[in-house]
């Protein structure tokens, strides 16, 4: 009888060892998400495996600034997509990341991006009005983000919205002219997407709080002079 | 005499049994209907977002509008409106649920609920009162 006892905790530390391998020492990772691509060696040694990337974009926000995936190097961002005038899930969607920005408002580590979905009429003006309203004052900390005035600035936050794994469209049926859904996506410091979150759901915004820690650390890591610096 | 009243009680036990029977399914009505059509902009608390979506919690556009709000929530609303002294604009759609509009009891249940909660206290609504205030609501987007 005893020696059953030993046996489970023996079982599971086996266990636990074998399936965590060369890495036991270092600390959760959040995975990489999206089609990943091998490629062979030309040198014939290992080949390498590309991982996917968030898409690149080029946007302004509710301060004239511009916006690139240039502007998040070195560090981790949260996306969402919304539009202004938004009477279905956008409230939800935006609160939930506003509880999810509050404890990090000044935290240099992370910022976030709200793309419009409905450039042609969320002007800088108005995204600017639609940040002060939600509390948030500095757009250096939340970008709320336009894809422009051209003809395709639409086309181009669709596609953005589904490099970001969420949807985006417009739809006569759906409250406010558009239908999307409130995913969030964490991305890290080299553009790989390591979350997707459904805004709508308190368990996963409680996630999104706890795997963000998570995702700093292992960035903490890979810059050890930039967190030493701070 | 006896008998008759034990009859009389018996009948006020079963009426006493069959009472909260009938109306324990609609009971929590106004809550349920919060949650389904309108918790997700105004909060599970009534406390609204910031400066895009009013409070209803201590809101005083309750008291201000009490006559309108049936009308405000089988309509609809958008422009600005000002709550407790802060200037709103946003477009608040209908109140639906299963992607229809909401019946006189049921508009009734849930103004009951969001005006007796989170601090809020008004006099009771009746069906009839709530169906007086409807009638007397412009027929758009019906």
């Amino acid at each position: 009888m005893s020696n059953r006892f030993w046996l489970a905790p023996a079982l599971a530390a086996a266990l636990l060892t074998a399936c965590s391998g060369p890495s036991a020492d270092q600390a959760a990772r959040l995975p990489i998400l999206g089609e990943r691509d091998v490629r062979p060696n030309p040198n014939g040694g290992p080949a390498d495996t590309i991982f996917a990337t968030a898409p690149a974009f080029a946007a302004v926000d509710q301060a004239g600034q511009p916006v690139t995936n240039q502007t998040f190097a070195g560090r981790a961002y949260i996306t969402d997509f919304f539009f202004a005038t938004c009477p279905g899930i956008c409230p939800k969607m935006n609160g939930a990341l506003l509880s999810v920005f509050k404890p990090y408002a000044t935290d240099p580590r992370v910022a976030f991006v709200s793309f419009t979905i409905d450039p042609a009429h969320d002007s800088l003006p108005v995204l600017d009005d639609y940040a002060q309203r939600l509390g948030v004052t500095d757009a250096k900390r939340w970008h709320f983000v336009t894809t422009g005035h051209s003809a395709t600035a639409r086309d181009t936050v669709y596609g953005l919205a589904k490099g970001f794994f969420t949807a985006a469209q417009p739809d006569k049926e759906a409250p406010g002219g558009f239908a999307h859904n409130g995913t969030f996506a964490l991305v890290d410091d080299q553009g790989h997407v390591r979350g997707l979150y459904d805004s709508l759901d308190a368990n996963e915004v409680a996630r999104l709080q706890k795997e963000l820690p998570v995702l700093l650390a292992e960035i903490a890591e890979r810059h050890p002079k930039a967190t030493a610096a701070k | 005499m006896m008998g008759r009243c034990l009859g009389l009680g018996a009948l006020g036990v079963v009426a006493c049994l069959s009472l909260p029977g009938c109306f324990s399914n609609n009971r929590h009505q106004g809550a349920r209907l919060y949650a389904e059509a309108c918790a997700g902009c105004h909060g599970d608390a009534g406390q609204g977002l910031g400066r895009l979506i009013p409070p209803l919690a201590g809101a005083d556009y309750l008291a201000l509008h009490r006559d309108e709000l049936p009308c405000l929530l089988r309509r609809g609303m958008h422009g600005p409106m000002t709550v407790n002294g802060v200037l709103y604009n946003q477009v608040m759609p209908a109140a639906r649920v299963d992607d229809k509009q909401l019946s006189p009891a049921r508009l009734t249940n849930l103004l009951n609920y969001v005006e007796n909660n989170w601090g809020n206290h008004a006099a009771p609504r009746t069906i009839q009162e709530v169906e007086r205030q409807l009638t007397a609501c412009p027929t758009v987007g019906e």
